[in-house]
């Protein structure tokens, strides 16, 4: 019983994110507004953390796995990007290259300078 | 191979083999190079190349793992939850490095474009390629980009994202975990977020809090930043 009600809530809050994506205006996936659900209703206390704890850890913990399929698709559009995969490529990393280091830069320095004073 | 056509199972099976072959050879050897993801990506697209499967066929059974990627996001809210306190003590740090990363993101889009000389379509086609992709794909639509382009784009950044931030962390110094999750999120979207996920609980939280806050402020940027070029 315990993985059938664990399944229940989570499946039942990325339906619902579903919903509000199918109603909802705005350009947010159901994933989103599921994870804000999630995330109000355990701040209400209205779902408890062991109420969803073992069935959402095993759905965090094979997330690397479920972004294989889509990304040996993109060899599918290979024909497609081909005239302009060196200069998308090259963006593609410098530009998250870049990212990365000044969103963990400044973050860091904003944290290290919080904990001096 | 009309068995795979058939099967429900070999593509699921291939992926979770290739996904533990690359955790293996990442233990075993310790180099960045080793990613599992992309080493995992490498070797299946070697099995379909040398067993002549094409992607459909592929794709068959292994859709199925894509199918749990929502109620995956959702689940996000746990670690961002059980750190609830820690993003409390630190929003304005937490905050300002998301609106760093996103303008950065922007910015350097924008110059790279120049020195390509690439034109209005494919600049707003790479706008929001740190994003998470559901998000991303309404965007580039909305701003009159290539939405495939756009996938392709994301799924480079992201793989390339998970690979190399441990050499960023280590070139640059950055050591605290809050900052290590908010980099990951906010330049490499979901598969950065699960890379976060393995370093540990607060990379990952404040990863999945990334997703979230870059993906709805690039909704915003993307319509100010797409007449530029």
């Amino acid at each position: 019983m315990k993985y059938i009600k664990e399944a229940a809530i989570i499946f039942g809050i990325t339906c619902m994110g579903e919903l509000l994506n199918y109603y909802l205006p705005f350009p947010v996936p159901a994933g989103v507004y599921g994870l804000f659900l999630l995330l109000i209703l355990l701040c209400t206390r209205l779902v408890k953390l062991e109420d969803i704890e073992t069935t959402g850890h095993f759905l965090l913990d094979i997330m690397p796995i479920l972004f294989v399929p889509a990304s040996v698709g993109v060899l599918e559009s290979y024909i497609e990007i081909k005239a302009v995969l060196v200069p998308l490529a090259v963006i593609s990393l410098v530009s998250t290259l870049t990212v990365m280091g000044m969103t963990g830069k400044v973050a860091e320095l904003m944290l290290n300078r919080g904990e001096q004073s | 191979m009309s068995f795979l056509r058939e099967s429900l199972y070999a593509g699921f099976v291939i992926s979770l083999l290739a996904y533990m072959a690359g955790m293996w050879l990442k233990k075993k050897f310790q180099w960045a190079i080793l990613n599992p993801l992309l080493v995992s990506i490498v070797i299946v697209i070697g099995i379909l190349v040398v067993f002549r499967i094409d992607y459909a066929t592929y794709q068959h059974s292994a859709r199925y793992i894509s199918y749990l990627l929502t109620p995956s996001t959702v689940c996000l809210a746990i670690p961002l939850y059980k750190q609830l306190n820690l993003l409390r003590r630190n929003i304005v740090a937490v905050m300002t490095a998301i609106v760093t990363g996103v303008l950065t993101s922007a910015a350097t889009i924008y110059v790279m474009c120049l020195l390509f000389g690439l034109g209005h379509q494919h600049y707003v086609t790479m706008l929001p390629k740190s994003i998470t992709t559901a998000i991303a794909m309404g965007v580039s639509e909305e701003a009159g980009g290539i939405v495939t382009m756009t996938v392709v784009c994301i799924m480079i950044t992201g793989i390339f994202g998970n690979m190399i931030s441990e050499t960023v962390f280590k070139v640059l110094r950055i050591t605290q975990p809050i900052a290590k999750g908010l980099a990951l999120g906010t330049s490499a979207h979901a598969i950065g977020t699960a890379r976060a996920l393995e370093i540990g609980e607060v990379e990952g939280a404040m990863s999945s809090l990334s997703i979230a806050v870059a993906g709805l402020l690039t909704v915003m940027v993307v319509p100010l930043a797409a007449g530029l070029i």
